[in-house]
């Protein structure tokens, strides 16, 4: 899949030389003034969460670490208690949309001015956000993605979960008019403006693909980082077969309704 | 014409059903506001079953061969009413719960932040 036409790309230097610029993009003086936190949702992940909150800790010290835990029964809250992170336990299971929500509620009560979603399964590699932070820094974008098929990044999904993917993108470009190759990434950084519309207003289940549509209709911009996926270091994919195709119902719904939906974007008063 | 016998039995479920709901009242055990739907959805079919006659011009009206049946097709319309409502209320208290969790979740970790000695 050649999925470069058109996407605005920044920061396309993928593993190769991503390892070097780390220092350098620490000691970023345009970071210095701005808070920032890494939001990182979590059920039943015990096992890895650590692993995941020392990798960013060693990327960015002063990135804080935030994990949601989703109402695990495993020992996640304590793990990532350990290792360091500020913990927000929820008292039951919401699913990814209810607690990245709650991340990013987090974030604007605490007056952060970046925020960047990592997975709790070690799927998101943390050396990777100096590049994704790029488009929000250079002020091009509100929200940054990071994509596993455009620029550099090698990615070959099973085939009907690649169908899927497709079918989503080339959907939502449709919609939004503008390049998108990876709806379903949940590797994400956005500043205030997107910290401010995701406490707001976040889809329930499934988040990804509504919440790129609900970027543009409220007038935010995305760029999409090209990045590598690391296999999952534990714990299984939420994706079964009847989830798959609940997913692709519910997403269209979600997708056409959002069409006929009136918007307003939420202001740092509300 | 409606057979009496359906008559009479559809009025006796239809009251039955009217009682039912005005006791689960009187007892708090349904709010009025969730119990509205249901009235008229009893008071309907009540009516419809005691007046013969009317049942008899509204098959003809939407062009039901057989009267009885067009009791059932009202009932079952405002049964599906009622569920649908009920989704709606579903749906809302489901966002409500979520709200809580969320606020919950943050006023915690903001306690324990405080009483940590850091």
């Amino acid at each position: 899949m050649s999925a470069c036409g058109g996407a605005k790309l920044s920061g396309a230097s993928p593993m190769t030389d991503s390892l070097t610029s780390v220092e350098a993009r620490v000691a970023d003086p345009r970071l210095s003034r701005l808070r920032r936190v890494a939001i990182v949702p979590a059920y039943n992940e015990a096992a890895s969460v650590g692993s995941v909150i020392e990798e960013i800790r060693a990327v960015d010290p002063e990135l804080e670490v935030v994990v949601i835990d989703d109402g695990s029964r495993d020992g996640t809250s304590a793990a990532a208690e350990g290792a360091g992170a500020r913990v927000v336990r929820l008292p039951f299971n919401l699913g990814i949309g209810g607690a990245m929500q709650t991340g990013y509620q987090y974030a604007r009560e605490h007056g952060f001015d970046l925020a960047i979603q990592v997975d709790g399964d070690g799927q998101h590699d943390p050396r990777e956000v100096p590049q994704l932070l790029e488009p929000l820094l250079a002020g091009d974008a509100d929200m940054a993605v990071g994509t596993r098929f455009a620029g550099g990044a090698r990615y070959r999904p099973p085939f009907a979960r690649r169908v899927g993917i497709e079918v989503f993108a080339r959907l939502v470009t449709l919609i939004v008019r503008q390049r998108v190759t990876d709806t379903t990434s949940g590797f994400r950084a956005v500043n205030r403006n997107g910290i401010m519309l995701f406490a707001a207003d976040y889809p329930h289940d499934y988040p990804e693909v509504e919440t790129t549509v609900l970027v543009f209709r409220h007038k935010l911009r995305m760029a999409e980082v090209p990045v590598e996926m690391r296999t999952r270091a534990s714990g299984r994919s939420s994706i079964t077969f009847f989830r798959s195709i609940y997913y692709m119902v519910k997403v269209s719904l979600a997708l056409f309704i959002g069409l006929f939906r009136r918007y307003s974007t939420p202001t740092e008063e509300s | 014409m409606t057979p009496l016998r359906i008559s009479l039995v559809a009025a006796a479920a239809a009251l039955l059903l009217l009682i039912l709901i005005l006791e689960l009242i009187r007892r708090r055990r349904l709010q009025e506001r969730y119990a509205i739907l249901w009235l008229v959805t009893a008071f309907t079919i009540l009516v419809l079953s005691a007046w013969r006659s009317a049942l008899g011009e509204l098959s003809d009206l939407v062009g039901i061969a057989y009267p009885p049946s067009a009791l059932f097709a009202l009932a079952a319309f405002f049964i599906l009413a009622v569920l649908l409502h009920y989704s709606t209320v579903i749906s809302k208290l489901s966002d409500q719960n979520k709200i809580l969790a969320q606020r919950l979740a943050l006023l915690e970790s903001r306690l324990r932040e405080r009483e940590a000695p850091d």
